[in-house]
């Protein structure tokens, strides 16, 4: 991809997700984290890797990022009026986060990256190729991860639903019985 | 075609930017909003690596990375409601029930 | 020659039967079976030793009995037997041992006739002789050294035996201590014996084996050794230093201080240098150190016992006195003459306690002489056999403790020991100083008696009174078996231990009849002060105490010897004890330790839990950090 669009597109990622970290109010980080996946999905078509590029956008973008704001909806929550976090908690939370950093550029030299650039065979990035590598190589892992889906649905419906009162005058007999047994 | 090293710092410093959000913010979804952070700069990652060695590797493992960050987002948030319900709250210094 | 003969194994069998039955049927079975049974397995005991004796004559020179019971200790090439021995020397001491506490049994039933714990008192006094019989049985250092053990154990429950009176009690427990104080110097001599010998490939405490091997001890070992285990030897028998426990021991029933601390324990030192006799020749420094200690504390003790007024204790002071001759004696490498005043002492000593206890049981536990006075109206044969036995002791020509003290300071003079013999003549003054008092104060002159103890004052039953016959007659003519060479059959005693401890041969030649003139001349300067003093003019004694009331005060208080001993190592002990090692290490140390290892854990744990703080964001950091730390860890890979 030409180097003025990627220029464009990482400094917007950093700002926006500058963005999230740094504004008060929650729907804004949201929007601000909406943008950043935004950019990042073009960065990834720029790489030949459409399908994923499109992946992200619909997926990332459009469904976890609502679904994260109908939570924001859902609770009503206002925005942050206590400061952030403890100073001390800031002051070495910034030391770690700044080594981290120093690290990971050290790794990203140049000289240390040294990657052959291959070419990419015809249909990279498309949706056949994905298939492809993805039912046969990782053909257990796609199979896991659909499991994974069906817990995790599971998982968040019966921790979000809300319990009857049928349940809850059986929850709190329950818990009576026992007190009394270990007394 | 950008030096793969521009888009590993690109990615190193949403990732960076990620984890200073997770360790400061109090409010949880926005701490959530962090860690998604933190996997797209991930992801960015796999994606440069994969692109630079012509293999669909990079882009199969970002595939199962959204997918599970689906899930852990669907499930993560269902126990943020849950625990709004009976704490009426989200800041994290009043969930802080498993101290000493 | 040596034979075997089981039956030696009795002597020792007996008395522990006694023991058992006493012990366990006694109280049970009655006061008729327990005086049965205690003077029985004594008996007993005593005859099975006459016969062994009997042979041992028949026997040719330098012949003993032997019998091995079993193997106790092996380890690699030592080892250790308990066996059984009688030569000549072990002989007269077996004899001594089983006769004289015969007798002595005898006499207990009608001391403690009124006593209720007579079940308790045979048992001890059967312990002690079953103790004493392994000592002087014993075949080698270490089986005697168990017996030393013993009879130290049975001094001290027999002396606290009525130990609901706490000072009794804490006599019997100052014996133990400082007969401990001994024995640790005897453990150690025992040590140093065997390593002496050890470095010559021989490992074995057995006499005889030991005697085979003499030469190799070297002189500086020997000398080591002989010192060590005469420091035991101090403790056991009294001698300066550790000889103050004896006359604290006289709180005990009077039959204990008989058999105990007049006629066999006291004697174990002896009796241990004698047998050791070719140890000790080879070391002539701790002879000298022997002798001379023995010396000092006869004299010593001679003085203290002037004063004293209390008739057991007379008594008492003169046993270390007179155990201080015993060692002068074999100090001087006489050995027969310590071994024959050894025995010619256990008949007169023995008989004078036993003597003391009867006027103590007629007078109803009266033991001040000042309450006493013109006692042989009413206790006539207590009177008379008190009197041969004193006569022995003060060496009257003819009794047999002139026999034994002569040779013994004959011996110490033609050893070239002239100081240490002049010290034993002016201490045979001053013992028949103090024995004539005693007997003057006690049967002679006004009569001091209580009132109400004068209407019941009587003699003995004969229960009691037969031991005491027996014994004068001992004493009177026991001596008779050490005549001066030259006279009858000479010097049978010493002929007939010689192949055990050796001849004496003189440095000095000396004429015995001269020496004997000497000694004997001061003894009777003694009585006769005796007599002036307390018979003629009483007032005389009181005139001079008053006098010379420091030297008197000083002699009364024992030249204060337990209170220096109190405060030189008591207290001292006592306070590093409590401050240093009570407070200091125990508590502050040791405790310390351990409470702090339990308070390092809690002050760890207070600190390590501070980490759960519940706030996930702390330990997102965390994890950060364990982050970083593997990618330097890469880092580090990537750049080498």
């Amino acid at each position: 991809m030409p180097a003025g669009l990627f220029w464009f597109l990482a400094a917007l990622s950093v700002l926006s997700a500058l963005g999230v970290v740094v504004q008060r109010n929650p729907v804004h980080c949201l929007l601000s984290l909406v943008l950043t996946l935004l950019a990042i999905a073009v960065l990834f078509i720029g790489q030949d890797a459409v399908v994923v590029g499109f992946l992200q956008a619909i997926v990332y973008a459009g469904a976890i990022m609502v679904l994260f704001l109908f939570v924001i909806w859902l609770l009503n929550l206002p925005a942050e009026s206590r400061p952030t976090g403890h100073l001390a908690l800031r002051f070495f939370g910034a030391v770690a986060v700044a080594a981290l950093m120093a690290e990971l550029l050290v790794f990203a030299l140049p000289a240390r990256l040294q990657i052959r650039a291959a070419a990419h065979a015809a249909g990279y990035g498309s949706i056949e190729a994905l298939s492809q590598t993805l039912f046969s190589e990782y053909l257990i892992a796609f199979e896991v991860t659909s499991v994974l889906l069906l817990v995790a649905v599971i998982g968040a419906v019966a921790l979000a639903r809300r319990t009857t009162a049928a349940e809850m005058q059986e929850r709190g007999a329950a818990d009576k019985a026992e007190i009394e047994k270990a007394a | 075609m950008v030096s793969l090293s521009w888009l590993m710092v690109l990615s190193a410093a949403i990732f960076a930017i990620g984890v200073a959000g997770f360790l400061t913010r109090r409010n949880i979804l926005v701490m959530f909003m962090s860690i998604e952070l933190m996997l797209n700069a991930v992801n960015l990652a796999f994606v440069s690596l994969g692109s630079r060695m012509g293999t669909m590797d990079g882009q199969v493992i970002v595939f199962f990375v959204m997918t599970v960050a689906a899930a852990e987002a669907a499930v993560g948030l269902a126990i943020i409601i849950s625990i709004f319900r009976s704490r009426e709250t989200v800041h994290a210094d009043d969930l802080t029930l498993l101290r000493w | 020659m040596n034979v075997e003969f089981a039956a030696l194994a009795l002597i020792l069998v007996f008395p522990a039967l006694g023991v058992l039955f006493n012990m366990f049927l006694g109280p049970r079975l009655g006061r008729k079976a327990v005086n049965v049974a205690g003077p029985g397995v004594m008996f007993l005991s005593f005859a099975v030793a006459t016969v062994a004796f009997l042979r041992i004559l028949a026997m040719p020179e330098g012949s003993a009995l032997y019998f091995t019971l079993w193997r106790w200790i092996e380890a690699g090439q030592f080892h250790v037997e308990l066996g059984l021995r009688v030569d000549a020397l072990s002989a007269v001491m077996v004899m001594v041992v089983t006769g004289v506490g015969s007798f002595i049994h005898l006499y207990s039933v009608g001391y403690m006739a009124h006593d209720e714990d007579y079940a308790r008192f045979f048992t001890y006094l059967n312990l002690f002789a079953f103790s004493m019989l392994i000592l002087v049985l014993a075949d080698n250092l270490l089986m005697m050294f168990v017996g030393w053990e013993g009879v130290g154990l049975c001094s001290y429950l027999l002396i606290g035996f009525w130990y609901t009176n706490p000072e009794f009690a804490y006599n019997g427990r100052k014996a133990f201590i400082v007969n401990r104080i001994g024995d640790a110097g005897f453990i150690l001599g025992i040590l140093t014996l065997l390593s002496a010998l050890a470095r010559h490939g021989v490992w074995t405490l057995d006499f005889a084996e030991l005697k085979a091997h003499a030469s190799m001890i070297g002189p500086s070992a020997a000398t080591a050794a002989g010192l060590l285990l005469f420091l035991g030897a101090t403790g056991k028998s009294a001698q300066i230093p550790l000889y103050v426990w004896l006359p604290d021991a006289m709180v005990g029933p009077t039959p204990v201080s008989a058999l105990i601390h007049a006629a066999t324990m006291v004697t174990a030192g002896v009796y241990m240098v004698a047998r050791l006799n070719f140890m000790y020749m080879l070391a002539p420094d701790a002879m000298a150190v022997v002798a001379t200690v023995g010396a000092l504390t006869a004299f010593f003790a001679g003085t203290i016992a002037i004063v004293q007024l209390d008739i057991k204790r007379v008594l008492a002071y003169s046993t270390v006195s007179q155990l201080g001759y015993m060692f002068l004696g074999v100090g001087s490498g006489a050995f027969a003459a310590g071994v024959f005043h050894l025995m010619t002492h256990a008949f007169f000593k023995g008989l004078l306690f036993l003597c003391a206890g009867s006027v103590i049981h007629g007078l109803e536990g009266e033991q001040d002489m000042n309450k006493m006075g013109a006692l042989r109206h009413h206790m006539p044969i207590t009177f008379w056999t008190m009197l041969i036995a004193t006569l022995a002791i003060t060496a009257v020509p003819g009794f047999s403790g002139y026999f034994s003290k002569d040779l013994i300071l004959e011996g110490a003079y033609e050893s070239g020991h002239f100081r240490l013999w002049l010290l034993g003549a002016i201490t045979a003054g001053i013992t028949g100083l103090y024995m004539f008092r005693l007997i003057f104060m006690t049967f002679f002159g006004e009569s001091r008696v209580e009132p109400d103890k004068l209407h019941h004052v009587h003699e003995s039953p004969p229960v009691m009174t037969i031991p005491l016959i027996v014994l004068a007659v001992l004493a009177a003519v026991g001596g008779w078996v050490g005549l001066p060479d030259g006279l009858l059959w000479g010097d049978a005693f010493a002929r007939f231990l010689a192949p055990v401890v050796g001849d004496f041969k003189p440095a000095v030649e000396a004429s015995p009849a001269m020496l004997s003139a000497v000694a004997t001349g001061l003894g009777g300067i003694g009585i006769l002060l005796a007599y002036v003093c307390y018979l003629r003019m009483p007032g005389v004694p009181a005139l001079v105490a008053w006098r010379a009331k420091g030297l008197y005060d000083l002699l009364l208080e024992k030249y204060r010897i337990d209170e220096l001993y109190d405060l030189v190592v008591t207290r001292p002990l006592f306070f590093f004890s409590n401050q240093i090692l009570n407070r200091g290490v125990d508590r502050m140390v040791i405790d310390g330790a351990a409470n702090g290892a339990g308070l390092a854990v809690e002050t760890g744990g207070e600190l390590a839990r501070r980490v759960e703080t519940g706030n996930v964001q702390h330990y997102a950091l965390v994890y950060l950090l364990g982050a970083i730390a593997i990618v330097a860890y890469y880092l580090y890979l990537v750049i080498r």
